[in-house]
């Protein structure tokens, strides 16, 4: 059973197949790393998703399977997100003072001032 | 030699197995005729199990951690149904054994599982090879026995069901990644497909165990299923730009209990502790 030269034209596959590669155990195969997804799960009676943890994928479908086997073992009925890590944006942390500290000390932009009926929930 | 799969049709006629000399090969067929209803549950049990176990050799080895985790996961699904359908075959027989007692005290010819799940793990892409085979035909009977007669059948086929859909479907991304992938994967992929592609004929045999059952509508009728196999196989090879895989004979025998090498040394390490500390509780 031989066929034609694999086509290719899906470079995430071949860099599913070269993970294979080093893992069933080609000499001399330079090691090859995932990429990488964040997982955010939202359980069934939830509101919103929560980050749990990262996965290494070589695509958006397998990212989300491996998420399920990993992530979700002992829950039912969760929506799954993955994202790769690269797309995510992230402030960074050292500039923590600059971009959060005036807020906290400006008062009247918080809602303190009336009561909230008891109907509003999630407030 | 007592452990060579049968490649042929066993045309062993039951006076012939009853007028057998004495000696443990021909002694188990002269045994007493086991009851159709816990025979075909030892063998959909036995499939599992045996799948089960060889999955579980994966722990501690996968390529990565979440293969790690998917091929456990597996493994423990497998073992779930294993445990339903041999607590059924336990009461079917009425001999007091339990599914533990079917799991770890009988011995390689009293297995009813098929040749192909009891196939060593090799490298992942036979792994995935074996797994793609299997849960495929796995699904399609499962699917179909949720209609059996029997609601204890049935019950535990619409468990089943859900997770065996999850094992043919990932099986299936795996052989398209690993087969439309890099010329050593490929090699690989076509490689596990082609050592498999021999056992695949016996998962549809039918034999005179299955047929007065399915007969009564409490078995699955495994020859209708594999039209739709071929469909479903050949739409994943196409995906993974593969071609159907060919091989000049098929390997049957599994479930009459005449099995490769490998069932006896996968039950020796099986096996071991339960034989070995008998009165252990946990």
């Amino acid at each position: 059973m031989r066929t034609s030269a694999p086509t290719g034209w899906r470079p995430e596959r071949r860099l599913a197949g070269a993970m294979a590669e080093d893992a069933s155990g080609a000499r001399n195969a330079p090691r090859r790393e995932w990429p990488l997804w964040e997982v955010f799960l939202r359980a069934r009676s939830g509101l919103s998703h929560r980050h749990v943890g990262s996965v290494h994928a070589p695509d958006a479908e397998m990212a989300v399977r491996h998420a399920r086997d990993t992530y979700t073992r002992r829950m039912e009925g969760v929506s799954l997100w993955v994202v790769r890590s690269n797309d995510i944006t992230a402030a960074d942390p050292d500039q923590a003072g600059q971009l959060y500290e005036p807020s906290g000390s400006k008062v009247y932009r918080h809602p303190t001032f009336y009561d909230l009926p008891d109907e509003v929930r999630h407030m | 030699m007592p452990s060579l799969p049968t490649i042929q049709p066993d045309v062993e006629t039951e006076a012939h197995a009853r007028a057998a000399p004495g000696g443990a090969f021909d002694a188990e067929a002269a045994g007493p005729a086991p009851d159709g209803i816990a025979d075909y549950a030892m063998r959909l049990g036995d499939d599992s199990l045996i799948l089960g176990q060889r999955l579980t050799e994966w722990c501690g080895h996968a390529p990565n951690l979440e293969i790690e985790l998917s091929l456990a996961n597996f493994g423990l699904d497998l073992f779930g149904q294993a445990t339903m359908f041999l607590e059924l075959a336990a009461t079917a027989e009425g001999r007091g054994r339990d599914a533990d007692a079917l799991a770890f005290r009988r011995d390689v010819l009293q297995f009813r599982n098929c040749l192909m799940v009891e196939q060593p793990n090799g490298d992942f892409a036979r792994t995935v090879a074996r797994q793609f085979l299997f849960s495929t035909f796995q699904l399609a009977e499962l699917e179909a026995l949720q209609r059996s007669t029997d609601s204890r059948f049935a019950e535990i086929a619409a468990k089943a069901v859900k997770e065996v859909r999850y094992h043919a479907e990932l099986a299936a991304e795996w052989v398209i990644r690993l087969g439309d992938g890099t010329a050593e994967s490929r090699r690989r992929m076509i490689d596990g497909l082609d050592w498999h592609w021999r056992f695949v004929d016996e998962l549809f045999a039918p034999d005179e165990v299955d047929r007065p059952l399915v007969a009564a509508g409490l078995a699955v009728d495994r020859a209708a299923l594999r039209p739709d196999y071929d469909r479903s196989i050949a739409a994943v090879l196409a995906e993974a730009t593969l071609s159907r895989p060919v091989y000049p004979r098929a390997m049957i025998g599994g479930r009459k209990g005449h099995h490769s090498e490998h069932l006896g040394h996968l039950l020796a390490l099986m096996q071991y502790l339960p034989r070995a500390y008998p009165d252990a509780r946990w």
